[in-house]
């Protein structure tokens, strides 16, 4: 086995374990989208009409429509959550210890990546299997669909993650990534309202959700649980991962990037 | 290869915005030596082991590793160096044996090997039957062994830690100052040690003192000390170095 394989595979295992060990947190994850799939969808499903727009095709309920949203944001608050823990890595040195690896820089930091997105698919999985037996349930082929769907977009939230936690001095500071990351990236984008909705309302709001990545992520997902292809998400997710992961190998790189502001 | 020292560095300066973190820092440490980087809080030991261990690099200047240059063969040069930081970096929620295994795989070492490795790590510590206990159930001195343990597990040639000793009892500090100095001796291992506390360099150690970024000494300890407790030696530097 390549030393670059044996060094991914350790890092996904510290972070399997170390989430296993944090029960907690794996529940947090999954009370979170169960809270809004049982509450939150069931009072507004009175008060919000859907249309049949793809990939449905027949008339659903809002609880169904929101389920791959709920997907996308378990894996943009794991996202956010890698990123906490990397600045927490950093104050507590190993990431330091991690970056003397003689390995390339930016393979280390894809398999924090991977690690992370290896996490964030497991959670989305537990939480399709309850929503499926809450009634929600998607054609088989979609649950397999869905994988390299989950995996693109995990990717490209945990790359958001990674160049946000360059830019991060502080753990104490990550209060306000939250606010200004997360909140926005969700109710800006189709996980809750599909992009037609938001236009009856805003047209501006609407251009904001079409030009959010977390929309195309999302879409990516709703397509793929339905085991169908929207190649624009696709394109968008992919560009935007890519984007973001120039970014964070741009901040964690030795010669120019942010991290050497905080060596001390 | 460029010959000479096992840690060599030429030149080396660094600022942070407008304050001068290094200036034109040279030492070149021989293969097998014991040398101790000797500097007060702020004289820059911190910020010179950051690129010694390629978390930035220099503007400025040149470090090589066992003849291998740091900013133009960075792997091969990183391959050849062990770290122990200052802050503890083990794992406390993993076993020691994981915590070493864990390490060898960031290397790219797996399997057998691997094992192989850590086991006879943990044996030279004489902590073989602690190997499934948790890390953090160890007491400082001994995480500070493992950790030194774990930075020799790829067989680096050069061996750099941080005041490896902070916040560690003075018995447990002489231990293990002691264990460096072994492992020096009967490997071959080339050290460089930075500390603030005079008592742990011996007369025989290589000294570099550093002082507000610069180089203020660099011989054999005792020649630095001259008759005098190294203590006042270290203290007429500064003073001369703050001049």
């Amino acid at each position: 086995m390549s030393g670059w394989l044996v060094c991914l595979l350790a890092v996904v295992r510290r972070e399997a374990l170390r989430f296993v060990h944090q029960r907690e947190r794996f529940l947090a994850a999954l009370v979170r989208p169960l809270v809004w799939l049982v509450v939150f969808a069931a009072g507004f499903r009175a008060a919000l009409g859907l249309s049949i727009i793809p990939p449905y095709e027949t008339y659903v309920t809002y609880e169904t429509y929101i389920v791959p949203g709920l997907c996308g944001m378990i894996q943009l608050f794991n996202g956010m959550q890698s990123s906490l823990s990397l600045v927490y890595d950093r104050e507590t040195g190993s990431m330091r210890l991690m970056l003397t690896s003689p390995l390339p820089r930016w393979w280390l930091l894809f398999c924090k990546l991977a690690a992370g997105c290896a996490i964030s698919i497991l959670q989305v999985y537990a939480f399709l299997a309850i929503a499926g037996l809450y009634g929600i349930a998607m054609p088989w082929e979609g649950y397999l669909w869905a994988l390299p769907a989950l995996v693109l977009n995990g990717l490209m939230l945990g790359a958001l993650g990674l160049l946000l936690s360059s830019t991060i001095d502080r753990l104490e500071n990550f209060a306000g990534v939250m606010n200004f990351v997360i909140f926005p990236m969700f109710f800006l984008s189709t996980a809750l309202y599909p992009l037609w909705k938001m236009a009856e309302s805003s047209e501006l709001l609407a251009a904001i959700v079409a030009a959010n990545p977390f929309t195309y992520g999302v879409e990516l997902i709703r397509f793929a649980l339905y085991a169908k292809l929207a190649p624009e998400a696709l394109l968008w997710t992919a560009l935007a991962f890519a984007a973001f992961g120039a970014g964070a190998v741009w901040g964690y790189d030795p010669a120019r990037g942010l991290i050497r502001r905080r060596a001390r | 290869m460029s010959g000479g020292g096992a840690l060599r560095v030429e030149g080396v300066s660094y600022r942070y915005g407008a304050k001068a973190a290094l200036d034109d820092v040279s030492f070149e440490v021989a293969p097998g030596a014991f040398a101790a980087l000797l500097g007060a809080n702020g004289a820059g030991k911190s910020t010179l082991f950051a690129l010694l261990t390629r978390l930035f690099v220099p503007p400025e200047g040149r470090i090589t590793v066992a003849g291998e240059d740091l900013a133009r063969r960075p792997r091969a040069a990183l391959a050849r160096i062990g770290v122990v930081f200052q802050q503890p970096t083990l794992d406390l929620d993993l076993t020691v044996r994981r915590n070493l295994l864990h390490f060898a795989a960031l290397h790219g070492i797996a399997g057998r090997e691997a094992e192989r490795r850590a086991a006879a790590a943990l044996d030279r510590l004489g902590m073989a039957e602690r190997a499934d206990e948790r890390a953090g159930a160890l007491n400082g001195g001994h995480r500070r062994r493992m950790e030194i343990a774990r930075a020799l597990i790829h067989r680096p040639a050069v061996l750099l830690l941080d005041e490896p000793t902070v916040g560690l009892d003075a018995m447990t500090r002489r231990a293990i100052t002691d264990h460096v100095h072994d492992l020096c001796e009967d490997e071959g291992l080339t050290v460089l040690w930075a500390t603030h506390l005079v008592d742990e360099v011996r007369d025989g150690d290589r000294l570099v003192v550093l002082h507000r970024g610069r180089v203020v000494a660099d011989g054999l300890a005792g020649e630095v000390a001259a008759g005098r407790p190294l203590a006042d030696a270290f203290g007429a530097l500064a003073a001369d170095g703050a001049a």
